[in-house]
């Protein structure tokens, strides 16, 4: 049961991948991507990881591919013009990925024959009552726990590079000014005028 | 029972493919950026394998790890990708030449 539920989201999986890199629109391909992103996560269900495949759905899904969607769908692109390479280079990447694809299978098969290392065993079963989430946090607080950190700072980092990439200044736009407005002082506000309380007699009784 | 072979095979089938994307889409800067998440996702994906296969955590620690740099990298990526935009009005590759001598 668990082979024929592998070897479904492994088709699935390498069928959105084709489209992701066949499909004229990007928003098709983006959205193949998506696709790919959840098969991806069921097989990583299969092997008992299932922290990693929560992670991916969240972060993947729920983040990056809705910025790639925003980001596809704001420009404005010419299809026409990008997808004249396509003719060209067609037989070149068919070529590379037909040879990649023939040595990696191919090592890994031979490997697999060979006795030292036996790759038809299977994976190891999770012992009862053992939790992935558990484990995982066990080893990101304690052995990893400068790494961990690091990654905290480094994605910190990409917030603000995102922000001071994409922030912009337009001319003749009316903002506030909040230094101006608080270095203000009271003599360039107020101006005080004198000036008689009442006015003369003479005046009063024409 | 899933072998590691077949995992193997698996992963080694989609970074051809995110192989032969990088090939056929090099004009599109977006679509660059998603066959290189496909690339990280195949990479990732033996990570999982290894580290189910030999009992050891480690390598869903690092697949963790890859998952930060990966976010920040679509980030980071598709900023630049909307400054050029409004800078050119165009991602196509071959226009980004300004360096060129």
């Amino acid at each position: 049961m668990v082979q024929i539920l592998f070897y479904a989201f492994a088709l699935l999986l390498l069928a959105a991948a084709l489209g992701v890199v066949t499909l004229k629109n990007p928003v098709h391909s983006a959205l193949c991507l998506v696709v790919t992103f959840f098969s991806a996560a069921a097989i990583w269900l299969l092997l008992q990881a299932e922290f990693l495949a929560n992670v991916l759905v969240l972060v993947y899904v729920g983040a990056v591919m809705v910025l790639f969607l925003f980001v596809v769908m704001m420009l404005d692109i010419d299809l026409e013009k990008l997808r004249s390479g396509f003719t060209h280079h067609w037989w070149l990447g068919m070529a590379t990925a037909g040879v990649l694809a023939l040595e990696i299978v191919g090592v890994v098969i031979a490997r697999g024959l060979s006795p030292r290392m036996d790759m038809q065993a299977g994976v190891v079963p999770v012992p009862a009552g053992a939790s992935n989430t558990t484990e995982l946090g066990m080893a990101l607080y304690t052995k990893y726990l400068f790494p961990f950190e690091l990654a905290a700072v480094l994605l910190l980092v990409a917030i603000i590079a995102a922000i001071v990439l994409t922030m912009r200044h337009r001319r003749g736009l009316k903002v506030q000014d909040i230094n101006a407005q608080v270095a203000v002082r009271r003599e360039d506000r107020v101006r005080i005028v004198k000036m008689p309380a009442e006015k003369p007699a003479a005046e009063r009784s024409p | 029972m899933i072998t590691l072979q077949m995992l193997l095979v698996l992963s080694g089938l989609l970074f051809a493919i995110a192989v032969a994307g990088i090939f056929i889409n090099r004009k599109n800067i977006i679509l660059l950026l998603m066959c290189m998440e496909l690339l990280l996702l195949s990479a990732n994906m033996n990570f999982v394998a290894f580290s189910r296969y030999l009992g050891n955590i480690d390598g869903q620690v690092f697949v963790f790890f890859v998952l930060t740099v990966a976010a920040a990298e679509a980030a980071i990526g598709l900023a630049i990708l909307v400054v050029l935009f409004r800078l050119r009005h165009s991602i196509n590759v071959t226009d980004i030449s300004s360096l060129k001598g």
